[in-house]
């Protein structure tokens, strides 16, 4: 049985030799549980992204949750008001780690045409993202590709990642621990 | 009864109020006035309280910033509302951006509240006497008022865009 792309590793009869980390990245990647934030007409794309045309669900992350403790994508979708921003940065805070931000549309990584006084000017001024989606807004395509590389990401991430110095110095650029 | 006519209303306001009620308009109908800014609550209260004029709802409460105007760049508009006649008419009071004082209508319209926090939060008029005068919607560290025209509309803050792709370089 398939049940998706198998790690690097040697395969044997009967048996199959690979790194942990591989092993826990195909675990993790195919089992995302991605929280949505949606403010706006790119939440309603993801709707259609949900819903049984583009299903999401295919690549695993068909269990939505909608508390921040139990998710591990956090889907920022939607023009994110000023006054909105400390209320994203809570629920952020609020998963565990490790945890995962995709930004989805225009708005949400660069304020869009929302060039204005109460409009944060994208969200990676108050949370580290991980992976873009342009658009205004985006086609379910897009955040479907948006999803493959945030797998694909989690996929290759090292055990060790988010011990690390490097992830450390990013969080303190945020203010974060 | 005779059914109120925006003449009986501007009528009953010249007897009481006289030469102070200047500006009298009537865009689409809507019998429009300006007053002295100290007289803002007298003339609302006549105008509820009077038996037959009894513009006893606030429609709305807003601000217009005419930065030409000199010593008189802020102007705060009424909208009332009578309920029993069906008939509305707005007046408004203006007031220098340097000292923006005007008295509160909460006293006597509770929906002036959120109304006027709008105002001050957006304009900055400072409402004399209000219970609880502090930003409604945008942040609470914002130090500026974003509605007046001397403040840019586009953010200050953002470091990430090319002005000339917005058109403005």
């Amino acid at each position: 049985m398939e049940v998706g792309e198998l790690p690097e590793g040697h395969v044997g009869d009967g048996f199959f030799t690979t790194k942990l980390s591989g092993l826990v990245g195909m675990a993790r990647k195919n089992s995302i549980w991605p929280l949505p934030f949606a403010t706006s007409c790119c939440g309603i794309e993801f709707m259609a992204t949900m819903g049984a045309h583009y299903d999401l669900g295919r690549f695993g992350a068909e269990r939505i949750g909608f508390s921040p403790r139990q998710c591990d994508l956090l889907m920022v979708m939607g023009t994110i008001a000023k006054k909105m921003g400390p209320v994203l940065r809570q629920v952020y805070l609020q998963m565990a780690e490790p945890r995962w931000v995709l930004s989805v549309g225009a708005c949400a990584c660069s304020g869009g045409i929302f060039d204005s006084y109460s409009v944060l000017q994208g969200i990676d001024q108050i949370i580290p993202v991980d992976v873009y989606v342009p658009g205004c807004p985006p086609r379910p395509e897009a955040i479907l590709d948006g999803v493959l590389k945030i797998q694909e990401l989690i996929g290759q991430e090292s055990l060790r990642r988010r011990n690390g110095e490097k992830y450390k110095e990013l969080m303190e650029s945020y203010g974060i621990q | 009864m005779m059914e109120l006519s925006n003449e009986t209303i501007r009528q009953k306001l010249t007897d009481k109020f006289g030469e102070f009620l200047t500006d009298w308009q009537e865009p689409y109908g809507l019998l429009t006035f300006t007053a002295p800014k100290d007289l803002n609550l007298k003339v609302m209260q006549f105008l509820f309280d009077d038996t037959e004029l009894r513009f006893q709802f606030l429609t709305d409460l807003c601000a217009v910033h005419y930065p030409e105007r000199t010593d008189e760049e802020l102007a705060v508009v009424y909208h009332l509302h009578n309920l029993a006649d069906n008939i509305r008419i707005r007046f408004k009071v203006f007031t220098p951006s340097e000292r923006p004082d005007v008295y509160t209508a909460t006293k006597l319209y509770e929906c002036a509240n959120w109304m006027e926090r709008e105002t001050y939060d957006f304009y900055g008029v400072n409402f004399v006497g209000h219970p609880n005068l502090r930003r409604i919607q945008n942040v609470e560290e914002m130090d500026y008022f974003p509605m007046r025209k001397e403040f840019p509309l586009e953010d200050q803050t953002r470091r990430d865009k090319d002005d000339e792709m917005f058109g403005r370089g």
